[in-house]
């Protein structure tokens, strides 16, 4: 097979990459005039048949999201971008936005087109600062050369983009907690449905995607479906509801390997291949005991699942919750699975919104649990109490109102199956190893 | 006299034709304010709210769920100083970054250096871990933290 060409990556390192300058003689923005001129469900149709899948951590096909919406429908639409990029080991939104702002922008105007949506709204989790101030001068440029605002190049068509910065909450991600909290509220996630594409922000149709696949959309209308469709991999032939999973995809990896990165390959590399040829290895000639396969909402892989494809289909296949935002997270053998699943637990403990009770209650819990087990006092029964409590809580099991619930469960569930003997040993030791610096940790 | 200036405002309403109303502009606002007075106090709140057309305690229901926000009661150092704690930085010594930090300045997490110039906090995944530990410092991260760095970075503060 020919060597993959980063495409969504392919200018991040050139120098001034973010200037308007610079990625207009790249061939940015040379086809939007044409594109702005096709007919809106032209466009959604070439993204719907190209197969994009959400890179936000749901996967759900984009192009079929964006038929959802109400036809003739006679109010203002919106789209949504969600840049809230928390879940813990993901930092391809950043890079994307900090070094290629363009790129984003221009996707923001096709999907806008596409969707019949004159107003943007781009949700950015505050710690990103640098994204912010590529993102707004990226936006002032474009006001300035007449890609946005009104009659963009004479089209017709007219484009407003206003940024909005966040507040350090990881539930602003979930996409109505994101549009509550640009209302100016609590960011609550809502009851679904309706979902927002019916109802959303402002009460009005809106559409939620990612910066990543806001900026698949532009390689797909420049390159076409068929590009698209030759990286990847295709739907199963024996599951006629795999949509595939096509494209490239910007893997993230961190953690006890020797180059930690962000590197873009076709969809589908395993997460062996990841570690071993694009991170280094795993760091001080160890070997890998665990790895996230998409951040840590989606559970764990043991070694022998090291091979699982990290497409949209292969880590559920061995008992985890998906691909999430494919970011690699990988734990050495000298380290204790009850200090990882114990920083996952108070992760989601602090970050539940605190509506539902399963949630709110489950995730401080489990990370009591978890505390006891770590200062010496835990107890084999521990292990069935925090597989109860984690099986009770989640969107699957029908007792909360959004997904956190489910990736603050997971964790627990794959950790306690897959790595027992962690757990067992370490209560049965009686004994606590916490370093000093984990109790600061903890007490506060 | 008002506790926000009339510059303060104006920034607070440049925000509203942004919008389809103002409510959305409570974030906006409190980040103003914020930046501005290094704390969102009671009486800001209420001007806020008449800016925005609220009830105070709807904007006080806003701001109270972001931890990002402090009141009178929590006043902030000059700079804000967030260490990582989350998974990627955790496994490369982000904690052990943040404890000998804590020794150096003689403060807690959630505390501020005797000179007024730090405080200290944790954070929550800073989506820079190809650089863990990483911390930031206001708005900007610096990645590949050690203890040296770290104590480097604030001096200079
Ligand atoms: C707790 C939680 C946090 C989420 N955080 C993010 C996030 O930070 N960024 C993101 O794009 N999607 C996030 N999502 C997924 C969004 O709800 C939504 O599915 C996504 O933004 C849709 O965009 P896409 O179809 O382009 O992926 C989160 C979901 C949940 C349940
Ligand atoms: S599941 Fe958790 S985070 Fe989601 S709405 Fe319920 S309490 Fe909030």
């Amino acid at each position: 097979m020919a060597k993959f060409e980063p495409v969504l990556f392919a200018r991040i390192n050139k120098p001034d990459s973010t200037s308007l300058k610079s990625y207009m003689a790249d061939g940015g923005y040379a086809r939007i005039k044409d594109i702005l001129s096709m007919a809106p469900a032209d466009v959604t149709n070439i993204v719907k048949d190209a197969g994009l899948r959400g890179r936000g951590g749901a996967g759900f096909p984009c192009g079929l999201k964006w038929t959802f919406l109400p036809k003739d429908h006679p109010g203002p639409i919106y789209l949504c971008i969600n840049a809230d990029e928390s879940e813990p080991g993901t930092f391809n939104n950043r890079i994307l936005m900090e070094k290629d702002p363009h790129q984003l922008i221009e996707g923001i105007m096709i999907a806008c087109h596409a969707i019949r949506s004159n107003s943007a709204y781009l949700y950015l989790r505050y710690e990103y600062g640098r994204s912010y101030r590529a993102l707004d001068a990226a936006v002032k440029e474009c006001y300035a050369a007449g890609l946005l605002g009104r009659n963009i190049k004479g089209t017709g068509f007219n484009l407003d983009i206003v940024l909005h910065r966040g507040a350090g909450a990881y539930i602003c991600g979930e996409e109505t907690g994101l549009i509550e909290s640009l209302e100016g509220k609590r960011a609550w996630p809502r009851i679904k449905p309706p979902f927002p594409a019916i109802e959303g922000l402002f009460r009005k149709p809106t559409i939620v995607n990612n910066v990543e696949t806001l900026c698949c959309v532009t390689h797909i209308l420049y390159r076409g479906k068929e590009w698209f469709q030759s990286i990847g991999v295709p739907p199963d032939p024996n599951n006629p509801r795999d949509p595939g999973s096509y494209g490239p995809k910007l893997y993230c990896v961190s953690g006890h390997v020797n180059k930690p990165c962000c590197v873009e390959l076709p969809l589908g590399v395993t997460a062996r291949e990841l570690v071993e040829e694009h991170a280094g290895g795993v760091w001080k000639g160890r070997k890998a005991k665990a790895i996230v396969p998409g951040g840590i909402s989606m559970g764990f892989l043991c070694e022998k699942e090291f091979d699982t494809k990290l497409d949209f289909a292969g880590p559920g296949k061995v008992g985890c919750l998906g691909l999430g935002t494919a970011a690699v997270v990988v734990v050495d053998d000298q380290t204790s699975m009850v200090d990882v699943l114990f920083n996952c637990c108070r992760f989601m403990s602090h970050e539940s919104c605190g509506q539902c009770t399963p949630c709110r209650e489950g995730t401080a819990w489990m990370t009591k649990i978890l505390t006891r087990i770590r200062v010496g006092q835990g107890r084999l029964e521990d292990l069935d109490l925090l597989m109860e409590v984690a099986s009770s809580m989640g969107i699957i099991p029908g007792t909360t109102i959004c997904g956190l619930s489910d990736g603050a469960a997971w964790p627990v569930k794959n950790a306690i199956s897959k790595f027992r003997g962690d757990f067992e040993e370490y209560i049965n030791s009686k004994r606590s190893t916490m370093t000093s610096a984990q109790q600061l940790m903890e007490v506060h | 006299m008002g506790v926000l200036s009339e510059e303060l405002k104006n920034q607070i309403r440049d925000n509203f034709p942004k919008y389809p109303n103002k409510r959305a502009v409570v974030l906006p606002a409190l980040h103003l304010v914020h930046d501005a007075m290094r704390e969102v106090s009671t009486g800001a709140i209420v001007e806020i709210a008449e800016l925005l057309e609220l009830h105070p305690s709807e904007v006080h229901d806003t701001m109270s769920f972001y931890n990002f926000f402090k009141d009178e009661k929590h006043t902030l150092g000059k700079h804000r100083v967030w260490v990582c704690r989350s998974i990627s930085c955790m496994l490369r010594g982000g904690e052990e970054v943040l404890e000998q930090v804590c020794n150096k300045f003689h403060i807690h997490p959630g505390q501020t250096s005797a000179d007024g110039k730090v405080t200290l906090e944790f954070a929550e995944c800073l989506g820079a871990c190809e650089g863990a530990p990483c911390i930031l410092v206001d708005d900007e991260c610096h990645m590949d933290m050690d203890v040296e760095s770290v104590s480097a970075l604030i001096e200079k503060l």
